[in-house]
């Protein structure tokens, strides 16, 4: 302060911390796109830090951040590429940037937007409307792949069609509904107070017995608390699985209809959350929905960036402690065969439970030699053979294990 | 000192070298990113969050920690179905049972009152931590044991510091514990208590680091010989073994060695073979390792 000779006057300091609270706002927009989870509460202890003279170094302030802003090991190890290319205006050498592809599609609220950008536009020129309609599909088409995208009217005829079929929908729902009995609750190490129980809860008995002086007439146990096992099933929508895929989105819907709680997610060069969709009552408008989202089927498989973008935006909202997570792929992976071993890895420590279906297995002489296949296999506890109903229902026994 | 917390906001330069060194004063070398990490937790007043493989020392923090500040330190251990009674409060039944016999014929509300008072009230480490004059450091062990339901029920009292017992009502925390959570990623955690905690990642040490961890644990390690063994560790970590060695076999071995008068690992490599097994804790690892590849490992070591 005293450097500068006369004092500087207040409005001056005003402008500074407007200034730097600026950029600090920015700094934080840039982490929340990089995935970190950062809230207004880490905002204003980051300008705590800065008020602190912890922003007397680059160096200084940049460890501070580091600790503040980092939730995860990743974030840990990404953190000073971030801040150097912010503050210090250098490049970062690998930026990991993942988008959220296949949300925009099917998120309603984009979809308004749209919608309602569009009819404004339409008030002035009624022909606008078409071009508009039309650029929404071209955009998606150019994150996938082109041929992918051309063939995913064919399986959306074939495959998503014959799940009208009554009686096989009937079947799926039948094994869907034994495996959702043996697999229903697992029980918890954690005991909540019932009358009948296997341990005396003495806190509760005692409490309840003060009226007869201490002696404990009636008793209160603990009993073992239940949770339902929740399934996540991921299913491969590629070239290569198209043999299958009706077969197990029959299935994915008895499992949603059966289980408590199931989620399901498709994937093939993207992923699409379809719970929402396989849930709805008019199967006809299911059956649409679904072929939007099918979109890019057909096409190569890139499950390592598939797995990415579940473990990046879905894992946390749909996996608890008791979840099985169920993959159902060839593991012909297009992509980068390292990557799937890292997501792979990650999905693994968030879940109880890796279950791997390969129908390819019921093939004679199969190995896996796929390079998907033999980075996954190190963080899958059951890896089985299904490629029908019939071979799903004999995998129940293990089922029930996990 | 009352002007020490005053000098901690204004300083936090002078105060990191001032935490680095009475961190070092209790036996543990901090690199200065966790020197950081530990102002910050006074300043902001969050927990902090230690993550790193096992045997890297994330629990020595704690302890050196509570040296560093001349307290207590109180260790919650947990795991799978740990709740409430074991980590919060417990009463006390056998006392408040004789107590009711004692108090037989008096009326059922004064009993009610007197046995669900403080007098039979049992502490756990999270109650006790928050009821102490001075401030403790509260080490919370391998929190990804536990199950996410005691993750919540921890988060909130981390944000309040306050616990309410039914029977007794809400106490408040007297002290602010500094609180000290470590994981080995077993489970991920909730992305909420993620979010409540500093973070820091702690890392196998570097050679420089670890030579000088074991001159200040094992008394008679001489330097040259600390730096020799810091080397080989570091060449055994890059090996693939099953389980890697963490800084606790370190100075296991750096112990074994010195009490075998080891001065140079060049002068005897039968007993250098010979003592891995205090790093090697598998078969597996054990015969990977075998004669020629110690030797040469032991070739690189200058």
């Amino acid at each position: 302060m005293s450097c500068c000779g006369a004092s500087p006057d207040y409005e001056e300091i005003d402008e500074v911390s407007r200034l730097v609270s600026a950029k600090l706002a920015a700094f934080l927009k840039t982490l929340r796109d990089n995935a970190y989870a950062v809230g207004l509460h880490e905002g204003r202890d980051a300008a705590a830090l800065i008020a602190a003279g912890y922003a007397e170094t680059p160096g200084l302030l940049r460890v501070a951040f580091k600790h503040l802003f980092s939730a995860r090991k990743s974030d840990w190890d990404r953190f000073d590429g971030l801040f150097d290319a912010f503050w210090l205006g250098r490049r970062v050498k690998s930026r990991s940037i993942t988008t959220g592809s296949a949300k925009p599609a099917n998120n309603p609220s984009l979809k308004s937007l749209q919608d309602s950008q569009s009819e404004r536009a339409g008030n002035e020129a009624a022909t606008d409307q078409i071009p508009s309609a039309d650029e929404a599909p071209g955009d998606r088409s150019g994150e996938g792949r082109m041929e992918g995208a051309s063939r995913a009217d064919n399986l959306a005829e074939v495959d998503f069609r014959k799940l009208a079929d009554p009686d096989q929908i009937e079947q799926a729902h039948a094994a869907a509904a034994r495996l959702a009995r043996i697999m229903r609750t697992r029980l918890t190490r954690r005991d909540l107070a019932r009358r009948r129980g296997y341990r005396l809860d003495l806190r509760r008995t005692i409490h309840s017995n003060i009226s007869h002086g201490g002696v404990p007439i009636s008793l209160v146990k603990r009993q073992r608390k239940e949770k339902p096992l929740r399934l996540i099933m991921l299913l491969d929508a590629s070239g290569s699985m198209s043999m299958y895929t009706g077969v197990f989105l029959r299935f994915i819907h008895g499992v949603l209809d059966e289980f408590r709680e199931a989620e399901a997610f498709l994937f093939h060069t993207r992923l699409a959350y379809v719970s929402d969709a396989m849930k709805e009552k008019d199967p006809a408008r299911a059956l649409d929905r679904l072929s939007i989202m099918a979109q890019g089927a057909g096409g190569g498989t890139r499950i390592g960036e598939s797995l990415q973008t579940f473990n990046r935006w879905h894992a946390a909202r749909v996996i608890h402690s008791r979840s099985c997570v169920m993959i159902v792929s060839d593991g012909y992976e297009t992509g980068d065969a390292a990557l799937l071993g890292r997501e792979m890895a990650a999905l693994a420590r968030r879940c109880r439970r890796i279950v791997w279906l390969n129908p390819m297995m019921a093939w004679q002489g199969y190995a896996p030699e796929a390079a998907g296949i033999k980075a996954a296999l190190p963080h899958i506890d059951l890896y089985a053979p299904a490629n029908t109903l019939k071979s799903l229902a004999e995998l129940e026994p293990y089922l029930a294990d996990l | 000192m009352p002007g020490h917390d005053e000098k901690r906001n204004a300083l936090p330069m002078k105060d990191r070298k001032e935490i680095a060194q009475a961190l070092a004063a209790s036996g543990y070398i901090a690199d200065g990113e966790l020197a950081t990490a530990i102002s910050l937790m006074a300043l902001l007043r969050r927990p902090l969050l230690l993550e790193g493989e096992a045997g890297v020392g994330k629990t020595e923090v704690a302890k050196a920690l509570a040296a560093a500040h001349a307290t207590e330190l109180i260790r919650l251990q947990c795991y799978e179905g740990l709740d409430q009674s074991s980590a919060l409060y417990e009463w006390n039944y056998q006392r408040q049972l004789l107590a009711i016999q004692a108090h037989r014929g008096d009326k059922a509300d004064a009993i009610e009152d007197q046995i669900f008072s403080e007098k039979y009230l049992l502490e756990r480490p999270l109650l006790a931590a928050i009821r102490r004059d001075k401030p403790p450091v509260l080490l919370i062990d391998e929190i990804d044991r536990a199950d996410d339901e005691f993750e919540a029920f921890l988060l909130e009292l981390l944000s309040d510091f306050q616990v309410s017992i039914p029977e007794l009502g809400t106490i408040t925390a007297i002290t602010i514990p500094h609180v000290i959570l470590t994981s080995n990623g077993t489970r991920e955690l909730s992305d909420a208590l993620r979010r409540r905690c500093l973070y820091h990642y702690v890392d196998y040490p570097d050679v420089d680091r670890e030579a000088r961890i074991i001159m200040a644990r094992i008394a008679g390690a001489g330097a040259s010989l600390s730096l020799q063994i810091a080397r080989l560790v570091e060449s055994i970590r890059k090996e693939e073994l099953r389980k890697v060695p963490g800084v606790a076999e370190t100075l296991d071995w750096a112990a074994a060695l010195v009490g075998l008068d080891v001065r140079d690992l060049h002068d005897s490599p039968e007993i250098v073979h010979e003592t891995l097994m205090c790093l090697l804790k598998t078969h597996e690892d054990k015969s990977r390792v075998t004669r020629e590849v110690t030797e040469r490992l032991l070739g690189k070591v200058a």
